[in-house]
C-alpha cells in the first residue's frame, strides 16, 4: 500500500495535554481529541502531504472547541473589545481561583487559547497566528492580557484593573 | 547612545525564547534598568513553568481506547486503517474523481458534499462491532436525536422493499454543521449508508446525480430542506433503484 503514511498517534498525547488545560475536564477533553481525530479522518484530503501535520491537527481542533462553545452557548464573543468591560475586582474574583486550572478556566477561551498554545505547547507566535486564523498582533495582545490577567488571579487580590468577563 | 526601546511584544518573546539572539543582551540591560518590567517577566516565565508542571503529566497517561481509535475497525490496528483510508484518497487522486451530472450544473458545493458521504461511507462500513451509534432497535430514539442535532425532522426510510434493513445511524461532523448517516444492510451483509444535510437553502431541483470513486457510487440530490447523498458498493443501477426508493419514501 503506498499511502502516504499519515499517523496521527504521535500527535494525540500533546492534543490531550492541550484539550485538558483548554476545558479542565478529562472527559470533555478526551471528547475534543475525539471529534477533532474524526474530522481529521474526514478532511484528510484537505491536508497538504509535506505540511506541519501538528500545527493541522491543532487548527482543526481549534474549529471543533470554537463550534462547541457557539454550539452550547449560542454566542461567542467576536473581538477582545467587545468582552472587555471595567469592573471592580471583587473578593470573589480571587478568592475562588485554587489552582492554575480554576484561574486558566477564569480567562476568556480566545485568551486561553494563545496562552496554551504558546506557554505550553511552545509554538511561535506566527504559528499560533496560523493555528488560530488571526494576526501575529492579535496573538501577541492576547498573550499579553492573559498573562496580566492570571498574574492577578494567582497573585491573589493584586487583580488588573480592568477584569475580562466571561460570561 | 541610544538604545532601540525594548516593546512589549519583545518581553514576551525574551521569556518565550523567541527573541533573536542579537536583542537579548539589550532586553537584559533594560530589564536589569526596570525592576517593575523584570518582575512581570518573571510571572510570565513562572506561568509557564506551572502550566509545564501541572499539565506534562497528561502525556504520560495511557491513551484511551476512544482516543486511539475514533471510529475505527477493530479488525484492523488504528494506524494501518489511517493509511487504509489515506491510500484510498491517493489513490482517488490518480483515478480522478469524475462526476457524471444528470444536470449540466455542477455544483462545486455538492461535489465536495458527495465526495463527504463517499469518505464517511469508506470510514465506517466496514466496522463490525461499532458501525453505528445507535441501532435499529432504536429507532424512534435515532430519529428523534438526529433530528434534534439537524434542527430539522427528519424521516428514515424503509428500504426492505428493495433489499435492505436499517443497521442504524450516527451523528457525523460535516463541512456545514452536523450531519446524519444512516447505514442499511442487505442478506449478505453488504451496506449501504444514506447521508442527510440540511440544506444551505430550500432546493427545488431533485435531480439525482451519481459520482464515483475507486468502486463506491453515490447518488446525490437535494429536496427541500435536505441533501441527500446515498453511498454504495453495488453496480450503478442496483444504486439507483436504491436511491429512487429512498427519494419516493421521503417524499410519499
Amino acid at each position: 500500500m503506498d499511502g502516504p503514511g499519515i499517523d496521527f498517534v504521535p500527535h494525540i498525547p500533546r492534543l490531550r495535554r492541550y484539550a485538558r488545560a483548554l476545558t479542565g475536564e478529562r472527559s470533555r477533553a478526551d471528547d475534543l481529541v475525539q471529534d477533532t481525530l474524526e474530522r481529521a479522518l474526514i478532511k484528510l484530503h484537505l491536508w497538504r502531504p509535506g505540511s506541519d501535520l501538528r500545527a493541522w491537527l491543532f487548527t482543526l481542533m481549534h474549529n471543533v472547541f470554537i463550534n462547541q462553545l457557539r454550539a452550547q452557548a449560542g454566542r461567542l464573543t467576536a473581538d477582545d473589545e467587545a468582552a472587555e468591560v471595567a469592573v471592580r475586582p471583587t473578593q470573589t474574583d480571587w478568592l475562588e481561583v485554587r489552582d492554575l486550572q480554576a484561574a486558566l478556566l477564569r480567562l476568556p477561551e480566545e485568551q486561553r487559547e494563545v496562552l496554551l498554545l504558546v506557554g505550553l505547547e511552545q509554538m511561535t507566535y506566527e504559528e499560533s497566528a496560523g493555528v488560530l486564523g488571526i494576526p501575529v498582533g492579535t496573538v501577541m495582545s492576547r498573550l499579553s492580557r492573559a498573562r496580566e490577567r492570571l498574574r492577578g488571579l494567582l497573585a491573589g487580590g493584586a487583580a488588573p484593573a480592568a477584569l475580562k468577563v466571561v460570561k | 547612545m541610544t538604545a532601540t526601546p525594548v516593546t512589549e511584544a519583545e518581553l514576551h518573546a525574551y521569556i518565550d525564547g523567541l527573541l533573536p539572539a542579537e536583542r537579548r543582551a539589550e532586553v537584559d540591560a533594560y530589564l536589569a534598568a526596570h525592576p517593575e518590567d523584570a518582575q512581570r517577566a518573571r510571572t510570565w516565565q513562572e506561568q509557564n513553568q506551572a502550566l509545564h508542571a501541572w499539565f506534562d503529566p497528561v502525556l504520560a497517561e495511557p491513551l484511551p481506547a476512544r482516543v486511539r481509535r475514533p471510529a475505527l475497525s477493530r479488525r484492523m490496528p488504528p494506524v494501518l486503517r489511517y493509511a487504509a483510508v489515506a491510500a484510498w484518497f491517493a489513490l482517488g487522486g490518480v483515478a480522478g474523481w469524475y462526476v457524471h451530472a444528470y444536470n449540466s450544473a455542477k455544483s462545486a458545493d455538492s461535489i465536495a458534499f458527495a465526495r463527504e458521504a463517499m469518505i464517511a461511507h469508506v470510514v465506517y462500513s466496514p466496522e463490525v462491532r461499532h458501525p453505528v451509534e445507535v441501532g435499529a432497535d432504536q429507532e424512534a430514539h435515532l430519529v428523534a436525536w438526529l433530528s434534534k442535532r439537524l434542527g430539522a425532522s427528519l424521516k428514515v426510510p424503509h428500504l426492505q422493499g428493495v433489499g435492505y434493513q436499517l443497521v442504524g445511524g450516527r451523528l457525523l461532523p460535516g463541512n456545514q454543521g452536523p450531519v446524519a448517516q444512516f447505514m442499511f444492510q442487505d442478506g449478505n451483509g453488504r451496506r449501504l449508508t444514506l447521508y442527510v444535510r440540511r440544506g444551505a437553502r430550500d432546493s427545488s431541483e431533485t435531480a439525482f446525480r451519481f459520482a464515483q470513486e475507486r468502486g463506491v457510487g453515490v447518488f446525490y440530490w437535494l429536496d427541500g430542506k435536505f441533501g441527500y447523498a446515498l453511498s454504495g458498493e453495488i453496480d450503478k443501477a442496483a444504486l439507483l433503484r436504491v436511491a429512487e426508493a429512498v427519494y419516493q419514501q421521503l417524499n410519499p
